[in-house]
Parts: structure tokens; sequence; C-alpha cells
């Protein structure tokens, strides 16, 4: 992913965070996480069930509320008000691991609603970008079925391509095969692997970590609230700096 | 019972039906900004809102007309029954639907929320795209047994001197002294309206529940 690295022409980071500090009531769910990540770059998130993987990235596009700290999407800094809330949540697509598809649409009104709310696009511009896009997933041909006449893997795609239809200059993926049932898991991975092919910045929270050494240009280890360990994925596998990174790697890629 | 009385009935019956036409679409749009007022997260908006909901809840409908009727005058507004108890029973309705739809807006998952506000969707569009069509589904059961409800309840304005089904069923009684007919045939008059709702009801109930497997 030598080539990717490159295309970060500009030194501003496309996604930085510094001091983000989030507590639910006494708990503390996120201990001054600083993190960068460049364009282009592909960004894995692994760490025990808590850690606050999720509610990371759930802080970028501010689905969740921090307390403490900045967060920096695309040059836009992220405030606590909806103006720039919205710019950002425009900037930045979020898969989730429910798929979240919108039931009473089909596939191809769920690609094209927000394309047309809040970017403004007209109805045959609109209808012309989500099938393109439904195109690129490999599901065109399910557009007029409505999500639940579709299987698991075929939803997560949807729901891929309904990101995609807002041109985001980031993605963001919540555990987007941990709903899967396991012959599903690979179509969802090659759809985001071919996204990253094509230099999409990344931040993916998953345990899959095959995917995360194909893909990644560098895998963040958390545990309670904070990061742990951050390398590029043959570091990362091959030499765990930190003793609970070692004992969570030897959990999860000893159930392999 | 002869035809005359039977016609001055069915007379009755359009006011029932006008009535219950009325204050269900007023109190829809009412009920409708009372359920959006009452998830709407800012805090004192929705106490309000709740307080509204608990009075008309928790007192006679018979009540609220009385208070419309006689207290509106009290304060200088004059109306005609037909005036007092459309507010009356919109009021009413928009209570009891609004809490109605408050628990189906709840019900709609919220990652179907949170996905639409990682699209960017502002607060209409959310509403009106994604939750409302959401709710609505899952509210039309309770919604069309309260639509019943309201049917049989336009009965009270009768009490008012407003002549609708069960007044005009009262007049005709009074007349020509057979209670058990007249009002027999009132019964069946609101059962006829009311019947087929409660099958369309139970209808939809099925076929959302198995479109929902």
């Amino acid at each position: 992913m030598n080539q990717t690295m490159n295309s970060a022409t500009t030194t501003e980071p496309m996604i930085s965070l510094s001091g983000v500090e989030k507590w639910y009531g006494a708990f503390k769910a996120l201990d001054n996480i600083n993190m960068s990540v460049a364009k282009g770059e592909k960004i894995v998130l692994c760490g025990p069930s808590g850690s606050g993987k999720s509610t990371l990235i759930r802080c970028i596009n501010h689905l969740e509320v921090y307390q403490k700290g900045d967060i920096h999407v695309g040059g836009i800094m992220l405030g606590h008000g909806s103006k720039t809330i919205d710019a950002v949540r425009r900037e930045v697509g979020m898969v989730f691991q429910q798929f979240n598809l919108f039931p009473h649409l089909t596939v191809l009104q769920n690609c094209m609603l927000a394309p047309m709310r809040s970017l403004g696009l007209d109805k045959a511009q609109a209808e012309d970008r989500a099938r393109t896009l439904l195109e690129r997933v490999k599901i065109a041909e399910q557009a007029e079925k409505y999500p639940a006449q579709l299987s698991g893997g075929q939803q997560q795609r949807v729901d891929i391509a309904r990101a995609l239809c807002m041109r985001p200059k980031a993605m963001l993926f919540d555990e987007p095969t941990s709903a899967l049932d396991p012959e599903m898991v690979k179509e969802v991975l090659d759809t985001m692997i071919a996204l990253a092919e094509e230099g999409m910045t990344m931040i993916c929270v998953t345990h899959e970590m095959g995917f995360a050494r194909q893909v990644a240009d560098r895998v963040i280890f958390m545990a309670s609230g904070a990061i742990v360990e951050e390398a590029p994925p043959a570091e990362f596998f091959s030499n765990p700096k930190h003793e609970r990174t070692r004992k969570f790697l030897g959990e999860i890629l000893g159930r392999h | 019972m002869g035809r005359e009385e039977f016609l001055f009935l069915l007379a009755g019956l359009k006011w029932t039906v006008a009535l219950s036409v009325v204050a269900f679409i007023c109190g829809s749009i009412a009920g409708l900004i009372v359920a959006l007022a009452r998830t709407s997260g800012i805090f004192i908006v929705e106490r309000l809102t709740a307080g509204y909901i608990a009075v008309f809840q928790g007192t006679p409908l018979l009540m609220q007309l009385f208070v419309v009727y006689y207290g509106l005058a009290l304060i200088g507004i004059q109306m005609d029954a037909w005036a007092a108890v459309s507010v009356g029973l919109t009021l009413h309705a928009s209570a009891f639907l609004g809490e109605i739809w408050r628990g189906s807006i709840e019900a709609v998952p919220r990652g179907q929320t949170e996905a639409a506000k990682a699209l960017s969707l502002g607060y209409v569009s959310r509403m009106k795209d994604v939750v409302l069509p959401q709710a609505i589904r899952i509210s039309l059961p309770a919604t069309i047994g309260f639509l019943v409800q309201l049917i049989k309840g336009t009965s009270l304005a009768s009490i008012v001197g407003f002549t609708e089904l069960t007044r005009a069923g009262n007049i005709i009684s009074n007349q020509i002294f057979q209670p058990l007919t007249v009002f027999g045939v009132v019964g069946a008059l609101y059962f006829l309206m009311c019947c087929p709702l409660t099958i369309y009801g139970a209808h939809l109930e099925r076929k959302f529940l198995t479109a929902s497997r």
C-alpha cells in the first residue's frame, strides 16, 4: 500500500483527533485519544469489546458527543453546532454493523435519499449516481428490491454504496462484517478491499485480521478507551510490543 | 318506526360522521405536533406536552366538552355547539394520537436515526423521509383503534345540544315511545361505522406482522 501513502500530497491530515476524551457519567469511554489519518490512508482499529473503538469512530461524525479535545475532518473543525456537524457528515460516510438500511425504501431509494436531500441533486442525477455505485458494489440488479429481500452480505454492500453516494472523502466502518453469516463476510471484505485500492481514506473497526494484513497501512490497538499501540500490520502482528496486544492477538488469532 | 324517523336518524348520522372526520383530521395534525414536541429532546417542551397529554388522558371526554363549550363562552369566545364540540374533540384526539405516535416514533430503531444523521440528513428529512413513514406503520393498529373510540365518543356531543346520531335517536325515541327499537337502530348504525374499521385494523396488524418478518 505504499503507493497510497505517496498520494497523501497535502500535509494536512484527512482526519485528526487530539486529546479527545469522553465519559459516560463516571466511566471514561475514551482517554486522551490522539490520532492522525492521512489522505488515502487505511487504518484498522481493533481491541477487545468495550475498548472504545466504535465510540471513537462514532465521535468522528458526531454520532457520539465527546467532552474534551478537538477533531478535524477534511480541514473542518468539528464543533458541537449543527453547521459544522452537517459539513463533516457530508465528508465522511459510515457503514454500520447492523446496516441500518431504511426498510420502507427500495435499495435505489436508499441510495438516492441523502444526495437529493442534503447535496441538492435532482432525481435523475441522484438515480444516475446511485446506479453507478450499486454497479460498483456489484448489486445493480437488486436496485428495485427492498432491504428485507436481500441477504445480509447484499444489505451491507448496499450500505456501502449508500454511503458512497455522498462522494465522501473518508469512510468509517463500524464492525461491518460482525453481523454477517460467515459465508457472506468475503463479499463485503472484497468490496472494502476494492474501495481501499481506489485510494479511499478508511478507518475500519474490525476483527478481520486477514483484511488488516492485506489492506491496512496501520493497525491501532485500543484497550480501556485508550490507544495502546499502533504499527504497520507486518510489525503489529509479528512483533507486538505490549502485553495486552499480545494477549488480544493470542485470543483472536487462536480462534482461527 | 317509519321512514321519516329513519331519515331523521340518518341526518344525525351525517353529523356524527362529519364530527368524527373533522376531529380526526384536525386531531391528527395537532397530534403530530404533540408527538414531535414530545420527542423533540428539548426538556421544557417535552415536559409541557407530557402535561398536556396527562390532562386529556386523565379527565373524562364529557368534562372536556363541557369545559370547551361553557368555558370558552365564559371568556367571551362565542361558539355554536358544532364548533365547540369540534374543538373539544380535536384537543382530545390530539392528546391521544400524540401519545400513540410518540410511542411509535420511539419504537423505530435508533440505528435508523443514526444512519440518517450519518448521511447528514437534517431534522425535517430525518423525520419526514425516515422515521415517520416507519412510525406510521407501527402505529396504524392503535391509531385505528383510537379512531373507533373517537367515533363513539362523538355521542357525548349530544350533551351540549348538538344533534348527532345519539341525540337524534333520543328525539325520535321521545316522539314515538319505542326506545328499544330506536336505540337498536342507532346502535346498529354505530356498529356499521366502527366494525369495518376494527376489522381493517386487525387486517393491517396481520399484514405488518408478516411484512416485518
